[in-house]
């Protein structure tokens, strides 16, 4: 956005811009559109307008959704899903100390019963967190009845929030789909369901709306929490699915420590996105 | 992804326009590149790569080639499908042993990527091979992943030289260096060395790779990613690239309808090929990579 006047150079590098930060080809071409639009009505010629412009209307379109996350049942029982590898158990364990600076008492659910050290991992991070665990009572365990039995601690303890950790899982897996269904409903058996976070890695391309309406249909995801954004990638694809979805981002992680993790704020994201 | 169309989808379709004509004119050519490109970029190839390789195809699509062809549509199809090979690397490339045992393997890439599950995938295919490969827990730093490749290696049915805990203790380039020694006194004649995941963007953590990789001086470094990345696969390619250099790369997570267009990016950007494709999480999902099936499976020819 270096040149003086808006002109063809401008829009290709707008796009190109958008392109490279992983808004894929459709947003791509609403968000040029839009903004041809705006310049026309409002008769600028500056391209710094043109990067103000783009900068309020990312802002406007992410804070659309209500992005606070609702715990007020007691206990709040959160459920967190996602594909392999994208940073669930770290989540958690950022989140169980996030919610006890804030005086909450957390138990953790290791229901990733499937992948190799799942289990000593999360248990790990609750120490960390200085959270309580449940693990599974034998390997292989029915992760339905590690959520269940860790509610039942929760209940029989008094503490405030469940947090559960479920194996990795591509969306396309029908049977591993079907399983989170299964955890999802031995839950409310017991207790509703406060929040279901979907983690998603910064670093996905478009396939990250495949996997939102995958785990939206399956586990009926209520937030967005979306990790790794200390590293180069620009996380564009979220704008699409939350417009596709309506579900909001509620969780941003940055890096691989216990205190990295924050809330959502659309400005500072926005200004992350489009400089 | 049905809902907004794969490559293949969009190709074919494509070609279907050009299928009931006769010749191909300026226009029609300039239609094909830009649906090429769109779905090229749904696919998640980096932008530059799909300038790039749109380039290419326009001029050769203008070309006699296809003036001359008696089915102009059809050799359009052929230049894509060559062009796309010619990137992903050709003929399949086969792992390098060391003349002179051990074979060192290091193993590098963005957290989560799929680096141990790869580890415990190679030594169990090297086992079966009747080699006697070693995996080395070099990833100090995440959370039980020193227990994470010691239960790998007990499913590949291999040893692994683990020496500290991790979790943020020990220094991974020292265990790296030590493993050598070990495995030329215990005569295991593969080293797998496993890393923590790291950024592109984390200079001290790809200088330790840097280091990791100068005290184990490996026959192969094989740089992970994962199927799904988008745009960023350029410049983390080139991250690890600059930061270590690697002498392949395996593709993860193919097992999913992520359509790996950063198979594209890397092998593009990068000039290494493509080894490995992983493809489950369990020890047996894993293949060599076929440049070809690969082109094939993004064109759906
Ligand atoms: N840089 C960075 N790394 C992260 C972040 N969140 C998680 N990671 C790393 O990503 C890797 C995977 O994290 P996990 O928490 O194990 O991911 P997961 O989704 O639980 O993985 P599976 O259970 O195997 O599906 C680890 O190396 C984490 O340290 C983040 O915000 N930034
Ligand atoms: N579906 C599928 N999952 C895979 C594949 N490869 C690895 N995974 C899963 O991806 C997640 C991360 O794998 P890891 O092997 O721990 O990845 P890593 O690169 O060692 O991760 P860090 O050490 O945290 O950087 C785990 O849940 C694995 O089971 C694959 O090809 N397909
Ligand atoms: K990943
Ligand atoms: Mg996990
Ligand atoms: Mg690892």
């Amino acid at each position: 956005f270096t040149k003086p006047t808006i002109d063809a150079n401008t829009w290709e590098d707008l796009e190109d811009a958008l392109l490279k930060a992983d808004f894929g080809p459709d947003v791509t071409d609403s968000v040029v559109t839009d903004l041809r639009a705006k310049v026309d009505r409002f008769k600028t010629t500056d391209p710094k307008d043109l990067q103000r412009m783009l900068r309020e209307t990312m802002e406007e379109r992410l804070s659309r959704l209500d992005t606070t996350l609702h715990l007020s049942e007691r206990p709040a029982i959160v459920l967190v899903v996602g594909v392999n590898g994208v940073g669930k158990t770290t989540t958690i364990g950022k989140f169980a100390k996030f919610l006890a600076t804030y005086g909450r008492t957390v138990v953790i659910g290791a229901a990733d019963t499937f992948r190799a050290a799942a289990v000593e991992q999360v248990a790990t991070w609750a120490e960390r967190a200085g959270a309580a665990i449940v693990r599974p009572q034998h390997e292989g365990q029915d992760p339905a009845s590690v959520a269940f039995q860790t509610i039942e601690y929760a209940k029989l303890h008094g503490t405030e929030i469940v947090v559960i950790d479920t194996a990795g899982r591509l969306q396309t897996k029908g049977g591993l789909m079907d399983e989170l269904g299964k955890i999802r409903r031995v839950i409310e058996k017991q207790a509703p369901v406060a929040e279901v976070l979907l983690v998603l890695d910064a670093t996905t391309g478009q396939n990250g709306l495949a996997q939102a309406e995958a785990f939206i249909q399956h586990a009926g995801v209520t937030g967005l929490v979306l990790t790794k954004l200390d590293g180069s990638a620009k996380a564009g694809f979220v704008l699409a699915v939350q417009e596709k979805t309506g579900i909001p981002i509620k969780l941003i992680g940055q890096g691989e420590g216990i205190n990295d993790l924050t809330g959502f704020t659309p400005h500072v994201f926005a200004q992350n996105l489009v400089g | 992804m049905a809902t907004f169309g794969n490559l293949s989808d969009r190709l074919a379709e494509t070609f279907k326009n050009l299928r009931t004509k006769g010749k191909l004119s300026p226009a029609d050519v300039d239609a094909t590149v830009r649906e090429i490109r769109r779905a090229l970029l749904d696919a998640d190839v980096a932008l530059e790569v799909v300038k790039d390789f749109t380039g290419k195809v326009r001029e050769r699509a203008l070309g006699d080639e296809v003036n001359k062809a008696l089915n102009p549509a059809q050799q359009v199809v052929q230049i894509v499908n060559e062009e796309l090979v010619a990137i992903l690397g050709g003929e399949a490339r086969r792992i390098q042993f060391a003349k002179k045992p051990p074979t060192v393997i290091m193993l590098a890439g963005l957290q989560g990527a799929g680096k141990t599950t790869l580890a415990g995938k190679l030594a169990k295919w090297l086992a079966k091979d009747n080699h006697t490969p070693l995996l080395v827990a070099a990833d100090l730093q995440r959370p039980n992943a020193v227990n994470q490749l010691q239960v790998v290696a007990g499913q590949a049915g291999v040893a692994v030289f683990a020496p500290e805990p991790g979790n943020g203790t020990g220094n991974p380039v020292k265990v790296a260096k030590d493993s050598i020694k070990f495995a030329i006194d215990k005569q295991y004649d593969v080293v797998i060395v496993d890393t923590a995941g790291r950024l592109g963007v984390d200079a001290d953590m790809m200088k330790q790779a840097s280091d990791i990789r100068k005290a184990v001086d490996p026959d192969e470094v094989l740089f992970v990613i994962d199927a799904m990345i988008g745009q960023d696969a350029v410049a983390t390619a080139k991250a690890f690239q600059d930061g270590v250099d690697f002498t392949g790369v395996v593709l993860t997570k193919l097992d999913g309808d992520a359509r790996g267009g950063a198979a594209l990016s890397v092998a593009s950007v990068t000039g290494r090929p493509i080894i490995f494709a992983s493809t489950g999480e369990s020890l047996d999902d894993f293949e060599p990579f076929y440049p070809d099936r690969m082109a094939s499976r993004i064109l759906d020819l």
